[in-house]
Parts: structure tokens; sequence; C-alpha cells
């Protein structure tokens, strides 16, 4: 290959400057940097910062495995939760994860089905983030339910004949939310493993160790880069694509669902699928940006997601951050227009009652923090952007919280109010699934490609048969 | 590998995608049926220059989505209309409507693994022993280098007009696999 751009007919005449766009592989790298370069990650010893960041993981990460085994043994009443706020921290963070989530799917399919090129050198690592992301939203609808081996017994959740003859109840949006959330994660890795397979067999053909060898060659299915071969693949990636852009819609409207079809003031609002699907993208980008800022630091791969990639994501957040405004403001509106006292008073309450600090949080991280992307300048800086993206994952937390809690917290007689604490097992519970989190992340950066090789290496113009880089004489068809 | 392994094919390194894309085009023309090519990403054109159709995955998809949405319906209307009817505030025992969300999310499902095994299916993947896969310098295959082969079980194999043509068309350092 390199071959080929050395002998680079000097008379072959390059595309006028302004119908070029900044490439997205800087410096001309070859195919073969770019396998050297992603692979090579994963077949090193880690770097020194590894080991402290893994082990700081797994402690969060059994930290909230002993919280959740405190919960089981001694009962949900461990939470702060009590009447009427009977929902809070759990079904926050539930809506937290699951939203973080769709970020990696809006890249790897939506972005996909649009054709845009630089989703390639993101993609593979935001849909590892989104199915870590959806394990970590498993686990709180689980253990709230108290006794869990309920919610987990094959017949209460997931249809299955049992003892005692019932069947779940389909009318139920929770149920919805099982199917929407159980399929989401499914299809989210076929489709993140559909993508792995050329890159397992990269990591096959370069394995040393015959342990090595024998797993990523178990698990690259033979993959031999036939074009026979090629072409289903790529008609299955592009059909999985087209099947996950209208499943991620669907999750966030059916979790949104929880709250809509209810009958509570504050949470019975039509914009609610809408404003859930745009707040799930705009968190997923921040937790996004917030995971590869670093990664691309300390791995060195500043010429495969480039300063261009990050401003991408950052208009996206600003897109997204924008309809979110939007949304808040609709609803203040709607709560006014729609002339039911309740509705307005659940508002007021929310933005002017005893939990304004948390609406006001919102409002900062959510509303005025992406307004800053404006400026190329600030897009541009990462440290800036890294911060901006913590205080959207902030901000969206704190979002969830306002609707459930808020909502709760006040019910229709004042008899029926009361004020929500969390309490340390609430926290720690929620502090430690960043553990679980980052300790799953951490063990993909160590041992699988984080950026789709062969999808990079197929948007380099040496990939390109109608390029001079990818070998193409002038005057001919290519 | 012993010495009377019988040959499987003949490999030949290309420089560039646009050399294997013009070498593909003319292999096809030389009316050759049993051979391909093999890169480390997918190349633009290359199925239109191999004379590949359009893939048939998307009849999987579509019978595997059909399936679920059908027999999530089915499901539904069986198990609290039929088999355990519970009345709850006068809604009705099955609608169409509220059985939605949950079929919609099986036809997603069921699609993806008929988009995955149908996939798999034309491939005939997962198929771990592969004479090229033993083949020293293939392995660059996933690295950088890009590969044509025919294969000797092709009707109009001839060592050496085979060798020629693939020689004629920028073909380097051309080698016979064994199988």
């Amino acid at each position: 290959m390199s071959a080929a751009v050395d002998k680079l007919p000097a008379y072959v005449v390059p595309p006028p400057a302004e119908l070029e766009r900044e490439p997205l592989v800087l410096n001309q790298r070859s195919p073969g940097w770019i396998s050297d370069k992603i692979a090579g990650l994963a077949e090193q010893g880690m770097p020194r910062w590894w080991w402290p960041a893994f082990l700081v993981s797994v402690g969060g990460m059994l930290m909230m495995f002993g919280m959740i085994a405190y919960l089981i043994s001694t009962g949900v009443g461990v939470w702060g939760l009590q009447q009427p706020a009977a929902w809070a921290w759990d079904i926050t963070n539930f809506v937290f994860w699951i939203g973080i989530g769709h970020a990696g799917t809006l890249i790897s399919a939506i972005l996909c089905l649009l054709r845009q090129r630089w989703r390639t050198s993101i993609n593979r690592a935001a849909e590892a983030m989104t199915l870590f992301a959806v394990a970590c939203a498993g686990i709180f609808p689980i253990v709230h339910t108290g006794r869990v081996w309920y919610a987990l017994m094959p017949g209460y959740l997931i249809p299955f004949p049992n003892a005692n003859a019932i069947w779940p109840q389909f009318r139920s949006p929770l149920l919805w939310d099982v199917f929407a959330v159980s399929t989401y994660g499914t299809v989210s890795l076929l489709f993140w493993y559909t993508g792995l397979v050329p890159d397992l067999a990269t990591m096959r053909d370069r394995a040393t160790s015959k342990l090595k060898k024998f797993l990523y060659g178990l698990f690259a299915l033979g993959w031999t880069g036939s074009n026979r071969h090629w072409r289903n693949y790529e008609k299955a990636y592009l059909i999985l694509a087209g099947l996950s852009t209208p499943l991620v819609l669907s999750v966030h409207s059916v979790v949104s669902f929880d709250f809509a079809v209810s009958q509570l003031p504050g949470w019975h609002t039509t914009i609610f699928p809408p404003y859930f699907v745009a707040g799930a993208i705009f968190s997923g980008f921040g937790m996004v940006l917030t995971l590869l800022i670093p990664l691309r630091t300390l791995c060195g791969l500043e010429d495969v997601i480039t300063t261009r990639h990050v401003e991408l994501m950052c208009k996206v957040i600003l897109a997204t951050g924008s309809m979110v405004g939007y949304a808040y403001a609709m609803e203040f509106f709607i709560a006014w227009y729609g002339g039911n006292p309740y509705e307005l008073y659940a508002f007021k309450n929310r933005a002017f009652g005893p939990y304004f600090w948390a609406y006001w949080i919102m409002v900062t991280c959510n509303v005025i923090s992406p307004h800053l992307f404006w400026s190329k300048k600030l897009r541009t800086n990462m440290v800036f952007v890294f911060i901006v993206s913590i205080f959207v994952n902030i901000g969206m937390w704190f979002e969830r919280f306002v609707i459930i809690v808020t909502s709760l917290h006040r019910d229709y007689l004042p008899s029926s109010w009361g004020y929500f604490s969390p309490t340390y097992v609430d926290i720690l519970t929620f502090v430690g699934s960043f553990g679980l989190f980052m300790t799953l992340f951490l063990l993909f950066v160590r041992y699988l490609p984080v950026i789709a090789i062969g999808e990079v290496k197929a948007v380099t113009p040496q990939a390109d048969p109608h390029h001079p880089l990818g070998g193409a004489r002038p005057g001919g068809t290519h | 590998m012993s010495t009377s392994a019988r040959p499987h094919a003949l490999l030949a390194e290309f420089e560039s995608p646009a050399a294997l894309l013009h070498a593909a085009e003319k292999i096809r023309a030389a009316g050759y049926r049993r051979w391909d090519v093999h890169t480390p990403f997918p190349i633009h054109g290359m199925d239109e220059a191999m004379g590949l159709g359009n893939s048939k995955v998307g009849w999987f998809t579509f019978c595997f989505g059909a399936t679920g949405f059908t027999l999530g319906m089915l499901m539904i209307w069986w198990m609290g209309a039929v088999d355990y009817p519970l009345p709850v505030g006068g809604k009705p025992l099955f609608s169409p409507i509220f059985a939605f969300p949950v079929c919609y999310e099986l036809t997603i499902l069921l699609g993806a693994f008929g988009t995955l095994g149908g996939m798999a299916l034309l491939n005939q993947l997962p198929r771990l022993y592969h004479p090229l896969l033993k083949h020293p310098r293939f392995k660059a295959v996933t690295h950088d280098r890009l590969f044509a082969v025919i294969e000797c079980a092709d009707p109009q194999y001839s060592d050496t007009e085979t060798r020629r043509l693939l020689e004629s068309l920028g073909g380097r350092q051309l080698e016979l696999v064994e199988d």
C-alpha cells in the first residue's frame, strides 16, 4: 500500500482545495498504521494509568454490590424512599443510565444511515459505552422491587409459563419497558459484535500467544476479508443500523411512557417521548466526550479522533441541548395554557418549591452550558469541552431527579406532602454504578480495539479506488 | 503440511484498491466463477466489478421481523384474552394498540437476529478452518494487503493461463495455496 503512495504519478491533479473536507484521519496515516496503532493498544501492556483507574473502578463496583446485598437482605427501607416519594434515585439512575446509552446507538446507527463518515472513529467506543450503560441501568429497576427474586423469576417480567398460571400485564407501560430495554440491550450487543468481527480477525492475525489466537479467532468466525463476505456483511450492517434507528427512538419513548401514561401532574404530558429522546442523546454525547477526550490523549489517538470529531460532537450537544431547553419552556407554557391548577402548581413547585436548587442546577447545566459551544474557540478547546461534558452529565441526572421527585413529593392533599432525602445507601449505590461502568469500559480498552479499525481504514483516501492515493490513474475510470 | 497436499487456489497480491478493482473486472470478464478478492476494508464499487448482485440478507430480516410482530400479537392476545383474562378498569382484554409497543420491539429483536443469522448463513460463517488462513503471507489481509484468489477448482483454471492473467493485471508474488 505504501508502495502505491510512493509511486504516485506526479501528474495526478488534486481536487480543488475548496472541495476538500478536513480529512477524517490526520497526517495521511496508512491502513497499516491504523492497525498497528489501534490493535497495538490492546496488545501491549496498558500504560501506567490503567491499573490505578481499574482498581478504583473495581472498588466502586464492589461497593455497589455490597450496597445491593444490604438492600436485598434488609429491604428497600434502607433507601430514603417514603410515601409520597416512593420512586426516587432508583428510577432516576435507571433513566440516567439508559439515556447515556442512546448516544452510542445514535452514532452507530443514525449517523450510519445519514452517511456521516466521521462516526467511524468513535462508534466502537460509543457502542461499548451503550452496552455498559444499559447493564448499569438494568440493575436499578430489578433491585428496586425489593424482593428481587420475583423480578428475576421467569413469568413475572418475561412471559413464561409458571406455577401461578399468570402472565405479565401487557397493558402496562412498565412491561413495555421490559421489552424495550431488553431488546435494546440485545440488539446493541449484536450490532456491536457485528462491527467487531473484521477487527477481531485483525487481532487474530496479529496475536502472538496461542490463547489469544484461539479466542480472537473463535469470535472472528473465520473472517478472511473476502469481498463476497463483505457484500453480505455490509448489507447486514446497514440493516442493523436501520433496525436500531427506530429502536433507539422507541426505547426512550417507552421509558417516558412509564411517566407520561400515569395521571400525575408533572408526568402526564404528551411532550415526554420526543423530549426524553432529545435529552437521552444530549446526555449520551456528554458521556461519550467525557470518556473519549481523556482516552484520545492518554492513548495518543489524536490522528484518528481529531479535533473535528470533537467539534462535531459538540454541535450535536448544542442541537440536542437546545431541544431540551425548548422542552423545559414548553412544559411550563402548557402547564399554564392547559388550565389545570394541579399541573400549574406542580411546575411552579418544581422551579420555586423545596427542590428549587435541583431545578436550577438542571437549567444551568442543560440550558446554559451547551450554548457555550456556539464559539468555535471553546468547541476546539479539549479541556473546556471535557468540563462542559461533565456539566451535561450532572445536568441530565438532575433532570430525571427533578421530573421524578418534584412531581411525587407533593400529593394532591397537603397531608400527603413530604420531602425526599437520600440515605448513604442511595448515594453509594449510585456512585458504585460508575465503578461498574468504568470497570467494563477499562476492560474493553484493554482487550478489544477501541476504534473500528476496518471502518476507519475504509474512510481513508488510500482505500478509495477513485482517489489518487488509492491508486486511481487520471483519465481512466479507476 | 505434507508434500502431497492438493493446491487450493492461486493467490496474487495487488498494490492498490484501484488495481484490484481493475483486476476484478478482468477476472470476471475472463469467465472465472470460483474466485474472490480479499481486502482489509470493503472497496467501493467492488461488488459491481465482481458482478455480485444485491445481497439477500434483507429477506432474512423481513421474514424474522414479520414473525416477531405476528408472534407478539398472538402471544399478547392469547395470554391476556384467552388463557387468563384479567379485566381491569373496563379496558379491553386485547387491543392491537396496547400490544403495539411490545410487538414493535419484538419485530426489531427478531429482525436483528435474522439479519445476523442470515449474514452468517449466506457467508457460511463461522468457518474456523480455511486453507487461506494457514498461509503465512495471507495474514496481512486484515492489516493492509489486497489479494485476489482464483480457486484451482474453477473449470477455467489452468496453471499457466491463470498465472499469466493475474500477472498481466499487476498481480505480484503469485503463490499456490495448499488445501
